[in-house]
């Protein structure tokens, strides 16, 4: 299953920092995406694993997980030559994880 | 005031103006806050006004002003911008102007005190480790993003529009609140609050359907037609947050989370001129259609700092794109790459970095896609930074000679040439930025 099929994402920038945040659509997936979506899997996933610190902030009641890649937009957009230089792409691309396991059907807490 | 409303007219310098009419004139907002500049959009603006001293305001200030301005009057809702970008004070002048025409009597009030570039030099940039003065003539620009008081001190003086430069996005829309409610500037719970409520309403529609849609999955209803937020905000800071009944998009849970953590780093720790805002213990709850309550941020004390956006000229940007399509289109679209490295191998010393894509395949996250999907069409892109305009110009003819003399079946090339304006930050101690608010009255001089 694609981590598509139960969150959303939006991606935003500051300065060189990209965020991501990632939201369950249902409660009953929280516990799936909050153990599988890991700030290591999704520096891999997104190719930056030895470029950027990655950092994940959990938000349980609100059921999202918010990443912090540092140093992944080159220097940020107005220095970058990238086509998107704010990596305003890059959430959707998360969204195509691969995500193992099945949901509960239970909500945590 | 026992509740304010807020509403959001722009989230960035050329958003769409007819939903902030549509607030204006059946709103019933108390304010009409409009956001307009992003990173550099002041390092630009500080290049307009060198080159004319009455210019360095946003370009947009006239529409939207004469758009806004007789709802506005009549129905008692004041403007708050920063749509003075580099220069507020003739962004002021040119409202009074405009207001004028239109028969209007509006007090205008220019905020400045942002602009330190004259004692920025010492400062250490975070991007490249070294002093802004080494910089040299490279600099353009140097604006502290200020927080809520001197906007406080225009809105208490009894200004209808408030212009200023640089500021915290969320100061905007925090300013108002403080100055109805008369919270104090150590009540760090309200002032957190109200810096979420500033937060969620700064890009305009990115809380009520913007930037959300995927046909499908997360439809939203008449996206043309998107309105613009507003928020009913209560004393204690807490607040509704919706949109004017008959328009396009929606307010949901999910609207505002993904609009929560926008542009967020650790959610515990917002960084703001007056606050450090908590948005971790944030409940969002859908308590009507299109409503959606949000209650639960905090705050701490301020940290004493504020954040600085230096602008400097940073070389010169090369850029082209060409299309390829059919078998083997891949393959042609890297030939011509290659190409175009062969061809400039005599200025790359002029050439600090480049960079190479096949739009539809890794265009986005490079090396990605690199496998056997033949995709039906690409278009070649490639970008150059270079020392001098010369070399950049000469990236985008080598581009476009790729009709004539690179891989078969080329067509539809663009090319662009610009002078790269960079963003590099750093922090400033609030003691060191001087804010002050102005009030131009309608016999002042700047007016004729």
């Amino acid at each position: 299953m694609k981590l598509y099929e139960i969150a959303h994402a939006r991606t935003g920038d500051k300065g060189d920092i990209s965020n991501i945040s990632v939201i369950a659509y249902r409660p009953e997936d929280w516990p799936l995406i909050e153990r599988e979506v890991t700030a290591e899997r999704v520096a891999a996933h997104v190719g930056h694993v030895d470029a950027c610190e990655v950092t994940r902030y959990a938000l349980p009641q609100l059921q999202a997980l918010n990443f912090v890649l540092r140093g992944n937009l080159r220097g940020g957009v107005t220095r970058s030559l990238a086509l998107d230089g704010h990596g305003k792409c890059i959430g959707s691309v998360v969204l195509e994880m691969e995500i193992t396991g099945q949901p509960r059907g239970e909500e945590r807490r | 005031m026992s509740s304010v409303r807020i509403g959001a007219g722009a989230g960035f310098q050329g958003d769409r103006i007819a939903p902030a009419v549509d607030l204006a004139e059946r709103g019933a907002l108390d304010f009409l806050v409009f956001e307009c500049l992003a990173e550099r959009t002041v390092a630009l603006a500080q290049q307009a006004r060198l080159a004319d001293p009455a210019a360095g305001y946003d370009p947009l200030l006239d529409r939207r002003m004469r758009a806004v301005l007789p709802a506005c009057a009549r129905n008692g809702t004041r403007i708050i911008t920063n749509m003075g970008a580099a220069n507020p004070r003739a962004a002021a002048e040119r409202t009074c102007a405009i207001a004028r025409e239109l028969g209007l009597s509006l007090r205008v009030a220019a905020v400045t005190g942002d602009d330190v570039l004259d004692r920025i030099q010492d400062y250490v940039l975070d991007e490249t480790g070294a002093r802004a003065s080494a910089l040299g003539e490279l600099l353009v620009s140097a604006n502290a993003y200020i927080g809520v008081p001197g906007i406080v001190e225009a809105l208490d003086a009894g200004a209808d529009v408030v212009i200023c430069g640089r500021a915290s996005d969320p100061a905007l829309f925090l300013a108002p609140l403080v100055h109805c409610f008369g919270w104090a500037m150590n009540d760090w719970v309200r002032l957190g609050r109200g810096t979420l409520v500033g937060h969620l309403l700064e890009c305009s529609a990115q809380v009520t359907g913007g930037y959300f849609a995927d046909p499908g999955v997360k439809d939203v209803p008449d996206l043309a037609h998107i309105g613009f937020p507003l928020a009913e905000v209560s004393e204690d800071g807490n607040a509704i947050i919706t949109k004017l009944p008959g328009t396009g998009g929606m307010v949901s849970r999910a609207t505002c989370t993904e609009q929560l953590l926008y542009e967020i780093h650790d959610p515990a720790r917002y960084l703001q001129p007056d606050v450090i805002a908590d948005f971790s213990g944030v409940s969002l709850e859908e308590v009507g259609p299109d409503r959606v309550a949000v209650s639960g941020a905090s705050g701490i004390a301020a940290t004493g700092q504020l954040k600085v956006s230096v602008g400097y000229r940073d070389g010169w940007r090369g850029e082209g794109q060409i299309s390829y399509a059919g078998a083997n289109c891949v393959a042609r679209g890297r030939l011509g790459l290659a190409l175009l490295r062969e061809r400039l191998a005599d200025c790359a010393a002029a050439i600090s970095e480049d960079r190479a894509d096949l739009i539809g395949l890794d265009s986005i996250l490079p090396e990605r896609r690199a496998g056997t999907w033949e995709p039906p069409e690409v278009r070649l892109r490639y970008a150059a930074r270079c020392a001098d305009e010369a070399t950049a110009q000469r990236v985008g003819e080598e581009i476009e000679s790729l009709y004539l003399c690179g891989p078969a079946g080329g067509g539809g090339v663009t090319r662009s040439l610009r002078e790269i304006l960079a963003i590099a930050s750093t922090l400033m101690p609030a003691a060191e930025v001087a804010v002050r608010a102005e009030v131009l009255e309608e016999a002042t001089a700047y007016l004729r």
